[in-house]
Parts: C-alpha cells; sequence; structure tokens
C-alpha cells in the first residue's frame, strides 16, 4: 500500500493557486505549434479544454463518440451552475462555497481543489455571458438566480431547464472558431478503446471510427480524458444510452489510478421506472425543490387507495400529508442535499408509503407554489387575490415559465398533467463523484494523461451538490488544465512529433483488435443489454442506496461469474469493418462488468458511510450517514493488477486546516 | 398492442436499400417508440439478424441525436417531441408504421436509419460563434443588462437541438430554420453584434454550398420541429442577411 502525492503547492489557501501561476513553466506560443493534444470527449469539460488549448496554440484533436461535439451528454443538465457572484448579496463568498462544497461532499474531497473551484467559478459566469449563453434574467436585465440544495444563498445561475444545453452550445461554439481555425482537429463517432504509454508517458490514443470500423492510431504529447461518469455501470440511470467508462477503465489498465469508484449520487427526484423494456430513467433538476414540496401520506389506508386507484393525491387532506423532509429537517427542509433526500425518500417507501403501484414513488407537489405565485401576481396586476382560480391560473403561468420544458418533458413520459396532480418521483443513479485518481494538476498517475470533469474524481468528495457538475467541468476545461498542462508540456518542445510507428502502438492496437475479435466471432447465446441488465439489477440491489457486508461480498461474487459468463455467451452480431451499433455496446459493457466488481470492493472497504456511500452497519440512531474520521479520511486510489479482486490500495491521506471535520447535519 | 413496421434496411452509404417488414407484438402504450425498436432488436439479435441501426442518445429530447421518419412525419405523428420522446400510446392496435431515415440530399445515409448530419456543424464552424477568447477576463456579466425580452427570444433560439427535423420535413430540403435560429440567438444579444453581419453572411453561404435548398415559405418546418423553434427567426435572418449585403454592395 502506497501513499499518494497530491502535489498540493504550500502556502495559504487562498494564494495557493495565484502563486502556482505565477511560478509555473510556460510554453511560448512558436512552442506550442509544435505541440500536439488529444482531448477525448466534447462535454463541458473536453469542450472548454479543447477550444482553450486550441486558442493557446497547440494543436489539438478531440474524439467524441456522437455524431457531432454538441450531442455530448452535458447537454442534458438542466437545474444551473453555481459561481460565487453574490449577486444577491445574500452572504455568497469565495469561502462559502468552499465550504458547502467540502461539507456537502462530507469531507472527503481536497480542500486545495476545491477552494481552486470556488476561486474561478465567477469567471466562468463572465466567460459564458460574453460567448452569447442566453442566461435567465431578471425585468431589469440582469442576471437571475435559484437556489440549490444543502445551501443557504442562491449562487445558481441557470437557463430554463436546459442550463446544460446552453453551456454546452457555448463550449461547442468555441470550439467550432478554432475547427474553423485549423486548431482543433475534430473527430466525430469515433470511440477510444485504448491509452498509448510510451517510455512511462502517455503519447496517443487507440481509436475506432464508429462509421467505418477502422481502427486508427492518434499520437500527442499529452492526452486529456473528458470522457464523463460511469452511471450506466447501473444500467439504467439518468445517463446517456452510450456513456461509458471506456476511456477511463482503458486508462486505469495503463496505470491510472482510479479514485473512489463506490461514491456514486442517487439523485432524489427522477421519474419512477415503469416496465421491463425501460431503457433509461430521466431526471426531473433539483430545481424544482426550489418551489415543489415532497409528501407521502401519513395514512397507510390513504397509500392502499391511491394504489388502487380510488383516491387521488389531491384529495388528501393537508393534515394528513407527511412532509417528511420539513419534518426531519426543518432548517433545509426540502432543499436538503441530494444523498439525504434519496434516502429519506428511501427509507418512505420502505416503510410502506409509496404512492405509486410499485410502491416506489413519492410526490412532488407544485400546489402551494402555485398559489403562492398566483397571489402574487394577483396583487401586481391589481386583480382579484380571492379568485382561487383566476390565482391558479396565474400561478401556474409562472411555474411554466421557470419550469415548462420538465412540466412537458414529464408530461410527455407518464401521460399525466403535473400542473394539475403532483409529480411522482423516486431516486435514481445520476452521478458518479469517483473516477480517475488526478493530483492538484488534473494528472492521473500516468505522466501526460490528464482526466477532467466527471471522469476525474477530484472535486464532490462523496456526494456533488447540485449545479456544481457544470462549474467543475468549466472550470477545468477553460480555467485549470490550461495553465497545468502547459507545465508539464514545457518539458516536450523538442520532442518533435510523436511517431505511430513504434511497438507501443503495435501492441495497445493489437489487444484493441483481439477485443473486438473476440466479441463478434464468440457467437453467444444472450445479447448484450441481456448482460447489462443483469449488471445493473446486481449494482443497484446490493451497491445502490443503502449496501451491506454481506451484500457486497456477494455482489462481488455475482459480479465476476457475470463476468465469464459474458465472455463465454455474449452474442454480438455483425462484423468490425462496418457500423456496428451492437459491438460498441459490447466493448462498454465488457469494461462496466470490470469495474462493477471494483466498485463493490470499494465500498466493502470502506467501513463508513459518508454522502452518496451509505452501509446499513455505520448509521446514527436516526438513521443518519456516520463518518468514521479516524480510519476513513482518505481517498482510495486503486492501482490496476489485472483481475479487479487484485487491485491495490494507495490512500491519499485528506488534511483539512482550513475548515472544521464536524458531523454534516441539515436539521 | 400489435404492429407491422415496414423499416429502411440499407447497409452502407453505397447500398441501394429498401423497405423490410417487421412484426411486433405485445407492444406496451407506455413503451417510448425507441423502446419499441429496442425490443424489435432484441428478437432480431435472438433469432441471427443483423438489428436496426438508428441513432439515440440522451433519449430525453435534448441531445437531437435521434432522428427517424415515421409515417411521412420527421420525429412521428406527436407534437413538440422528438422521436425519443414518443411514445407508443399515439398508436393503436394492428397499425402499419413505416419508419424512415431523415432524407435530405446534404444528410447521406449511413446506415438504416442512420445519416450524416455534419454538414450542419460546417454550418457552424463558418459563423456560428462570438469571436471571443476563453481566459475568463472578459467584462463581469453583469456589466451589459440585457432586456428581459430579447434574452428570453434568444434563449428560446437557443434551444435548437441541431435534429435536422426541419429540413427533413420541406420539400426543398431548406436548412433556413436551423441556420436562424443561431444567427437570431447571437443578433438578439449585444455580445453578437460586433460580427452579426459577417455571421449571417457566412453562415447563408455555407447552407447554399452544402446542398440545402431555398425556402418558400411552407412552414413544414415549424410545425414539425421539436423544440418549437418559430419562423420569426427566418424572418430576422432574413432582414438580418438584406442589410448585410446591402451594405457590402
Ligand atoms: C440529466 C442530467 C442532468 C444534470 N443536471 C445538472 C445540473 O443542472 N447542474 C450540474 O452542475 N450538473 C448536472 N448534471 C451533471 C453534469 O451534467 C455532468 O456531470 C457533466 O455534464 C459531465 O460533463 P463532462 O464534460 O465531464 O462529460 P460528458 O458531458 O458526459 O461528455 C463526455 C464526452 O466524452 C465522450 N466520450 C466518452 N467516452 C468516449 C470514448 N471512449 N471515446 C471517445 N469519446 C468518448 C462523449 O462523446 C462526450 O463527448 C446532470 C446530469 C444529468 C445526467
Ligand atoms: S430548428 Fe428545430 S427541427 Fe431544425 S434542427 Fe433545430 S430543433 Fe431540429
Ligand atoms: S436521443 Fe437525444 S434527442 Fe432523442
Amino acid at each position: 500500500m502506497g501513499k499518494l502525492n497530491s502535489g498540493v503547492p504550500e502556502g495559504e489557501l487562498k494564494n495557493k493557486w495565484v502563486n502556482y501561476k505565477d511560478n509555473i513553466d510556460l510554453v511560448n506560443p512558436a512552442n506550442k505549434r509544435n505541440i500536439d493534444v488529444i482531448v477525448v470527449g466534447t462535454g463541458l469539460a473536453g469542450g472548454s479544454a479543447s477550444a482553450t488549448l486550441a486558442e493557446l496554440g497547440y494543436n489539438v484533436k478531440t474524439f467524441c463518440y456522437q455524431d457531432s461535439p454538441r450531442r455530448a451528454h452535458s447537454i442534458a443538465a438542466q437545474g444551473g451552475i453555481n459561481a460565487a457572484k453574490n449577486y444577491q448579496g445574500d452572504g455568497d463568498s469565495t469561502y462559502r462555497l468552499f465550504y458547502d462544497t467540502i461539507k456537502g461532499g462530507d469531507y472527503r474531497s481536497r480542500e486545495a481543489n476545491v477552494y481552486r473551484l470556488a476561486e474561478v467559478s465567477t469567471n466562468i459566469i463572465d466567460q459564458c455571458v460574453a460567448q452569447g449563453v442566453p442566461f435567465a434574467r431578471d425585468y431589469g436585465g440582469l442576471l437571475d438566480n435559484r437556489s440549490f440544495g444543502g445551501v443557504l444563498v442562491s449562487r445558481t445561475f441557470y437557463a430554463k431547464g436546459q442550463t446544460g444545453q446552453q453551456l454546452l452550445l457555448g463550449a461547442y461554439s468555441a470550439m467550432n472558431r478554432q475547427i474553423a481555425r485549423g486548431k482543433i482537429k475534430m473527430y466525430n463517432r469515433h470511440e477510444m478503446l485504448d491509452v498509448v504509454v510510451v517510455d512511462g508517458k502517455a503519447r496517443g490514443i487507440i481509436a475506432r471510427n464508429l462509421t467505418t470500423g477502422e481502427i486508427e492510431r492518434h499520437s500527442a504529447h499529452a492526452v486529456v480524458l473528458a470522457s464523463g461518469g460511469y452511471g450506466n455501470v447501473y444500467f439504467l440511470s439518468t445517463n446517456a444510452m452510450g456513456s461509458n467508462v471506456t476511456a477511463a477503465w482503458k486508462a486505469h489498465k495503463k496505470g491510472a489510478y482510479f479514485a473512489n469508484p463506490c461514491y456514486t449520487q442517487i439523485h432524489p427526484t427522477c421519474i419512477p421506472r415503469s416496465g421491463e423494456y425501460q431503457s433509461k430513467l430521466t431526471l426531473m433538476s433539483e430545481s424544482l425543490r426550489n418551489d415543489g414540496r415532497i409528501w407521502v401520506p401519513k395514512k397507510k389506508e390513504d397509500v392502499e387507495a391511491l394504489r388502487n386507484g380510488t383516491l387521488k393525491a389531491i384529495n388528501i387532506k393537508e393534515e394528513d400529508r407527511d412532509y417528511y423532509l420539513e419534518r426531519r429537517y426543518p432548517a433545509f427542509g426540502n432543499l436538503v442535499p441530494r444523498d439525504v433526500a434519496s434516502r429519506a425518500a428511501k427509507e418512505r417507501c420502505d416503510a410502506g408509503f409509496g404512492v405509486n403501484q410499485t410502491g416506489e414513488a413519492v410526490f412532488l407537489d407544485f400546489s402551494s407554489a402555485i398559489m403562492r405565485y398566483g397571489k402574487e401576481q394577483a396583487l401586481l396586476k391589481g386583480l382579484d387575490e380571492n379568485d382561487a382560480s383566476l390565482v391558479k391560473k396565474l400561478g401556474q403561468d409562472i411555474v411554466k415559465a421557470k419550469y415548462g420544458n420538465l412540466f412537458q418533458m414529464y408530461e410527455k413520459i407518464v401521460d399525466e398533467n403535473p400542473y394539475e396532480t403532483p409529480m411522482m418521483i423516486y431516486p435514481a443513479v445520476h452521478y458518479t463523484m469517483g473516477g480517475i485518481w488526478v493530483d492538484y494538476n488534473l494528472m492521473t498517475s500516468v505522466p501526460g494523461l490528464y482526466a477532467i470533469g466527471e471522469a476525474n474524481f477530484s472535486d464532490h468528495g462523496a456526494n456533488r451538490l447540485g449545479a456544481s457538475a457544470l462549474m467543475q467541468g468549466l472550470a477545468d476545461g477553460y480555467f485549470v488544465l490550461p495553465y497545468t498542462i502547459g507545465d508539464y508540456l514545457s518539458d516536450d518542445i523538442r520532442t518533435g512529433p510523436i511517431s505511430t510507428d513504434t511497438k507501443e502502438f503495435d501492441e495497445a492496437e493489437q489487444q484493441v483488435k483481439e477485443q473486438l475479435n473476440n466479441l463478434v466471432n464468440n457467437k453467444g447465446k444472450h445479447s448484450v443489454d441481456y448482460y447489462h441488465k443483469k449488471l445493473g439489477k446486481i449494482m443497484w440491489d446490493e451497491c445502490g442506496m443503502a449496501r451491506t457486508e454481506e451484500g457486497l461480498k456477494k455482489a462481488i461474487q455475482d459480479i465476476k461469474s457475470l463476468r465469464d459468463d459474458f465472455w463465454k455467451n455474449v452474442n454480438v452480431p455483425g462484423g468490425i469493418n462496418e457500423m456496428n451499433k451492437e459491438l460498441e455496446k459490447a466493448g462498454r459493457v465488457a469494461d462496466f462488468l470490470e469495474l462493477g466488481e471494483l466498485f463493490a470492493k470499494d465500498a466493502l472497504e470502506r467501513n463508513e458511510s459518508c454522502g452518496g456511500h451509505f452501509r446499513e452497519e455505520y448509521a446514527t440512531p436516526e438513521g443518519e450517514a456516520k463518518r468514521n474520521d479516524k480510519d476513513y479520511t482518505y481517498v482510495a486510489a486503486w492501482e490496476y493488477k489485472g483481475e479487479p479482486a487484485d487491485a491495490v490500495l494507495h490512500k491519499e491521506e485528506l488534511n483539512f486546516e482550513n475548515i472544521e471535520v464536524k458531523e454534516r447535519s441539515y436539521k | 398492442m400489435n404492429l407491422k413496421l415496414k423499416i429502411w434496411r440499407q447497409k452502407d452509404a453505397n447500398d441501394k436499400g429498401s423497405m423490410v417488414d417487421y412484426d411486433i407484438q405485445n407492444v406496451s402504450e407506455h413503451m417510448s417508440f425507441l423502446e419499441m425498436l429496442d425490443v424489435l432488436n432484441e428478437e432480431l439479435i435472438e433469432k441471427g439478424d443483423d438489428p436496426v441501426a438508428f441513432d439515440h442518445d440522451c433519449r430525453e429530447g435534448i441531445c437531437g441525436m435521434c432522428s427517424l421518419y415515421i409515417n411521412g412525419e420527421a420525429h412521428g405523428p406527436d407534437r413538440m417531441v422528438t422521436t425519443c420522446q414518443l411514445h407508443m400510446r399515439k398508436f393503436k392496435d394492428g397499425d402499419t408504421i413505416y419508419i424512415e431515415p431523415f432524407r435530405a440530399n446534404a444528410f447521406p445515409v449511413v446506415k438504416d436509419l442512420v445519416v450524416d448530419r455534419s454538414s450542419f456543424d460546417r454550418i457552424q464552424h463558418a459563423g456560428g460563434y462570438i469571436s471571443v477568447n476563453t481566459s475568463g477576463n472578459t467584462q463581469d456579466a453583469n456589466a451589459i443588462p440585457i432586456p428581459k425580452d430579447d434574452a428570453d427570444l434568444a434563449f428560446d433560439a437557443a434551444t435548437c437541438i441541431g435534429c435536422g427535423a426541419c429540413v427533413a420535413s420541406c420539400k426543398n430540403s431548406s436548412a433556413m430554420l436551423f441556420v436562424s435560429a443561431k444567427v437570431s440567438q447571437f443578433a438578439l444579444l449585444p455580445q453578437g453584434q460586433v460580427e452579426a453581419k459577417d455571421r449571417v453572411t457566412n453562415m447563408v453561404n455555407k447552407m447554399d454550398e452544402e446542398g440545402f435548398g431555398n425556402c418558400t415559405n411552407t412552414g413544414a418546418c415549424e410545425v414539425q420541429c421539436p423544440k418549437g423553434i418559430s419562423l420569426d427567426n427566418i424572418s430576422r435572418m432574413n432582414r438580418e442577411f438584406l442589410s448585410a449585403n446591402l451594405k457590402k454592395s
């Protein structure tokens, strides 16, 4: 077991990043022209990094598996992006954003990285506005804010329920400008299938052209992974269908440590599952908890009546409703952080109060908000505030303006009108805090290999606060990596182009081809989805919202046997040298089958509950997560040694010098 | 419900392609259209046949990756939704459903229902951006107030997902709705005005060069657009284009 060095600069917390930037080596513009960088991914992290590196003068090659960089999964982010602008004058500051993030992450993240994130957050908003991102504004023409869970200020900037789309299109436009200048060469419909390491440094990748099936070699002086999260290891999640761990996992196999794989975020407000054929789950943004109140009935007989259709939610009297978040957490109410809200929903449903047929749903109700807004509008417009139907109409208009697209999405899926009856929601897998281990420079344990955005583990500890992933992706790509990578590349100004005609590239290509051949020649009995669904079920049952030693041990065994079965019996139709969507899926599921085991192993090793990682054995009498700071205040970074069972643990101790480590309370 | 599907199958870009019939049983009305195709594909794989290739990713109507021309309509019979948001409750037992790719000269078929929409990206390369560097050292975000109505209109235009339904539903395969959405977003914001004239000229020229047709104001695009992008954007772009090119000549 080794110790890991995070490379955090010396000095006072608030001066670290400034001093660091003042003292790093720079690459002069003429030399940048001779340096190539590969970026895998075009989400907020990869898109912003590609644009900025190209603008600085590097030759950038960027890859994504979709048919256009604009379709990266960041596009789906709904609710907003945080920044410590303090435009509302409600007491926000860099320190408070830092504090909220560390506390929200249950004291399992690295102080210096989080402080830097908070520090650059304000630049993000300036940058995006300059790029033409149409954030929501108030009537005075200034930027509007909303609140997200786990904080007491309004620091979230938003563009209706499409914030991710607007930010990503901003990054995409910045990329387009560089593509037009020839500084980014864009490889759409390409999937990275391996990293190539030469003399201990990352020097390229092997990619498959998903249109033709051709295997390609690409070299560079550094490789940046911005390939997103691995929530799809659960099969059902709010992630896009193609979201995968392949890029990160292949890097792991080439020496990049994988950190805290068990830290997963289960988001409290998603549309419940409906059938066996279901392919994905849909998020209802956390922003809805600004105005929606969560409840279940107090009485079992009302639950029964709801389930058999003899009672409607709107007919349940106020005093018979249990607003359990407001009851349990009076200080934060409906805006407790996600891990807390999800566990509370599970607790009520497990106790038999779930409001739909499957017993796995709670209500998210807008009627109070509709009436509140309606009254305000009636007063503003000089209308009769006692006319209930008028007030309701006015209120609905406001709610529509704020969340219209989310309500429409809900109605299209569920076929019920959420303006009239409360939404039904249930927790679903949403985000992975774990990821590739990186140091302060965002470099992995392989020199020259970087990981940014959701793909790395860095800033959110054991639980991410809402609206902070978009912030981190853009911070990494626009403002952090462009500095840190320069410091590394300053040694490469005389290296010259990296040849792809070497034994390292030969070997990597050979391995990739072998795996693809094995998959298509196997001609087994079961489809790829058959295995993915089975894996998903193991993960959800044993590594979901509540975990136990026994369950995790079982999961490890079950995943291993499932993996063996996959390689014996999977059936992938079609060939290699063509567009073959089943083959793409097969490669991704093969990697999930390895990651899943490491995930369970990590969860088993962590004998405490923290953030999204909840071990039933470690709970307070009130059922809250109970940390063990004495033994587990570290990042678990796993080194690949063959089978996931053989992975070796490296610990990065976390030191808190600027914040008092306390029990995390939202009461 | 039980359905008859007639699906366009085409091995690759060079293949001629044809419609092929499939039967599918026990389709639940709660399934999405793509989940129905997932089930069909599972059955095909089971039988040793080649599954139907189609594009999709987010499955919630935002990435713009899914396409499909269903019973003669881009994204199918429902309004304001993409194919991935279309649910089987819009169909009834015994229906025959025709499923084809989005068709346009500028969107060549890659395989089955998958088309190549990279022409859309190339139009964006021609001017779909504001030339500001990404250093973050711009002015404070609140330095220029923007009237809420302009900001809201810019936002509405910016919600285009680049799916191409407008092109597929236009008898001339025109990309005017798509291009005008981007041009309008920037034209409505002070930040976008500096380069407005070059932007509209370059993007429109590129659109023509990529082989998209002319706009004859039939308005089919607006009807089929899953994001409700308004024809007003086309008028705005026409005004921008005229004024840019009057000044130039
Ligand atoms: C429904 C939903 C709503 C959300 N809402 C919010 C929100 O309101 N606020 C917030 O802060 N966060 C939100 N999040 C989280 C946030 O959207 C993501 O964490 C973030 O966008 C991830 O960005 P990224 O750039 O790291 O990766 P992604 O956007 O996932 O991009 C990954 C990129 O990598 C590419 N890629 C992946 N693997 C390969 C490979 N092997 N080869 C080549 N390319 C590859 C993909 O093509 C893609 O371009 C939400 C997430 C979801 C699922
Ligand atoms: S304008 Fe509408 S139909 Fe056309 S690409 Fe944009 S979203 Fe799709
Ligand atoms: S799959 Fe993303 S819009 Fe349909």
